[in-house]
């Protein structure tokens, strides 16, 4: 059985009166384990797609079950129990908050979770240590480098352990230096830790560091 | 209470002005309350410190203040000789049968201003604890000598010790300076009674005041002196009836105050609505990535409520903080039972510096109600696009 199963997925918004289809039965299955890009032009519901995923956002129509699942019929409050231990999710920008250090932001996820301060701080530095900043816990987000704080953000989405990391243009707003380590450190993810990552990428270099690239393009997802 | 307390703070931190702007907004507002309140309860402790649990008070039946009561000489020698009366060392009943008038005296500030001059007897010290003189002496039998309550001496002429005094038709030399507690007979004038009665109020007095021999033995004694057709008395403790003639105004003044500080507080609630409605507002990416992480809307709605509490308990401390300079200030306002001025402190106790804060929290709870509710429940995709 797939980890991820999405099954004739349709996603419409409506803006007054005016109803803007994005993509409608979209099928998808991910394994555990598997790392997979999303690449398509903007606006082709990649983002979308993802936060549907993420249970973020409720589908017009279709089915999305997660490690056996049914996101779809969850309520909004059971979504929110069910993404702090399943999701991790990665931004485009970083979104650290910025009057908090590193260290607490890695932080937030457990402290959804009934663990003890001290386990947390083994969680935490156990995250930091993986994304290589470990000497940088005390350090606030405007005291970091873009890079640093994309693992940052990292940090915070495998802190939890999660079933799924989701990544949003992860490497977008990075320079290419950054955006390789970037890459590094979800490939090593994938392999050493075997964490199922699916990747929204804009970028046809960063989409190949996947096992597989899927192409959404006019409402249709293909490999 | 899942989202770090120390993300609020720091939040606050980050916008100092607005924060403390808002925190201003609501330290007046408190400050007024807690001084208002502080009015009441001065007025308030005047007068019950006025009365003691220990001393009786008896007024002519019907008659709710000294001002409208006659009690004859035979009746205050009936009481005075009845057993439950306490006696002093020299076996002598503790009574103090009193001549209640009001008198017009100017303010040194201008305007007329009533005061009560008491007729007390050569006891009325022995029965009232507390009353002690600060200045000069006691009154000497048979001349037309007054003492002054030391609230008085500052605001009227003519009261220092050797002057004198005119009224009744007579002049009244100042022989001492008493004080009595902080109590409202503080703002009065004492003479001896049998020299006030023929000059105001013919054979009669207005009131007689004595010391229980046991003090727990109240109802009987009331009952006793009630229920004699001969007397024709109302029997009241002490204390209980200068609380009750406090009770009028206090409740007025707590009205105002509340009134007042309510008015105020609108405006308050209404900056502190603004100020979180704009931090909501700037802080829609984070709020967004907190509800992505798995905080439930009812997390980031308690944590909006608590920083919009935080500042107004910044607030409630910087306006207790500005209200505590009145403690002490002496006041005055007049007492409706005896139509005389009372003269009293503002009185800033600990229980009014915690309804202050209570007051606060209560501004920022509503002032950050609905800005909280709408960082719970904002669309999470539409802020994390715009992140």
């Amino acid at each position: 059985m797939p980890l991820v199963e999405i099954k004739d997925l349709a996603k419409v918004f409506y803006r007054d009166s005016q109803r803007i289809p994005v993509f409608d039965g979209v099928n998808l299955e991910m394994e555990q384990g598997e790392f997979l890009s999303l690449m398509g032009p903007s606006g082709s519901g990649k983002s979308t797609l993802l936060h549907l995923l993420a249970g973020l956002d409720k589908p017009t129509a279709g089915r999305i079950v997660v490690g056996g699942a049914d996101v779809t019929g969850m309520k909004r409050r059971q979504l929110a129990a069910w993404r702090a231990h399943h999701i991790g999710f990665v931004f485009q920008f970083y979104n650290l908050l910025p009057v908090l250090n590193a260290y607490q932001n890695v932080e937030l996820p457990l402290l959804l979770t009934e663990l003890t301060g001290r386990e947390r701080r083994e969680h935490v530095m156990t995250a930091l240590g993986v994304v290589g900043l470990s000497d940088r816990a005390e350090h606030y987000p405007r005291q970091l480098s873009g890079g640093q704080e994309q693992r940052v953000g990292i940090a915070r989405a495998i802190v939890s352990d999660p079933t799924i990391l989701l990544a949003d243009e992860p490497t977008g707003d990075l320079d290419a230096k950054s955006a390789d380590e970037i890459l590094t450190l979800l490939q090593r993810l994938n392999e050493e830790f075997n964490k199922t990552i699916l990747m929204v990428t804009h970028d046809a270099h960063a989409a190949e560091r996947a096992h597989a690239v899927m192409h959404l393009d006019k409402g249709v997802l293909s490999r | 209470m899942k989202i770090p307390i120390i993300y609020n703070i720091r939040s606050l931190k980050e916008r100092p002005v607005s924060t403390l702007t808002t925190a201003a907004g609501m330290s007046l507002v408190v400050a007024v309350f807690v001084a208002m309140m502080a009015l009441a309860s001065g007025f308030h402790a005047a007068l019950v410190k006025s009365g003691s649990p220990d001393n009786v008070l008896v007024l002519r039946k019907g008659a709710n203040a000294e001002m409208y009561s006659g009690i004859t000489r035979s009746t205050a020698n009936t009481i005075a000789g009845m057993p439950f009366v306490a006696r002093g060392a020299d076996n002598q009943p503790l009574t103090s049968p009193e001549v209640f008038v009001v008198i017009g005296l100017n303010r040194l500030t201008g305007g007329l201003a009533n005061l009560v001059v008491r007729g007390v007897s050569p006891r009325a010290m022995q029965v009232r604890r507390g009353i002690e003189i600060i200045d000069g002496r006691e009154l000497r039998p048979g001349a037309s000598e007054i003492l002054v309550g030391e609230k008085i001496i500052d605001r009227f002429a003519n009261t220092g010790i050797g002057e004198t005094l005119s009224f009744g038709g007579r002049d009244w030399t100042v022989v001492g300076h008493f004080s009595a507690g902080g109590s409202a007979f503080e703002s009065e004038i004492w003479a001896e009674n049998e020299q006030v009665m023929p000059v105001f109020r013919g054979e009669v007095f207005q009131s007689v005041t004595f010391r229980m021999a046991d003090p727990s033995s109240f109802d009987g004694i009331k009952q006793t002196l009630e229920d004699d057709p001969r007397l024709f008395l109302d029997v009241f403790r002490e204390s209980e009836f200068y609380q009750n003639q406090s009770v009028i105004l206090t409740q007025i003044l707590n009205f105002i105050a509340v009134f007042i500080a309510g008015v105020m507080a609108i405006g308050a609630v209404f900056g502190a609505i603004n100020t979180m409605y704009a931090a909501v507002a700037s802080r829609a990416p984070e709020i967004a990535v907190l509800l992505t992480l798995g905080f439930k809307p009812g997390h980031v709605r308690s944590s909006f409520l608590i920083e919009a509490v935080f500042i107004a308990l910044l607030g409630g401390i910087l306006g207790c903080i500005l209200a505590l300079p009145i403690n002490g200030l002496v006041t005055s306002t007049t007492n409706w039972n005896s139509f005389s001025e009372v003269a009293f402190a503002f009185r800033v106790t600990p229980n009014l510096l915690v309804s202050g804060l209570v007051f606060a929290v209560a501004m920022g709870f509503i002032g950050g109600f609905f800005p909280a509710l709408k960082a719970s429940r904002q669309p999470v995709v539409v802020a994390l696009r715009e992140a």
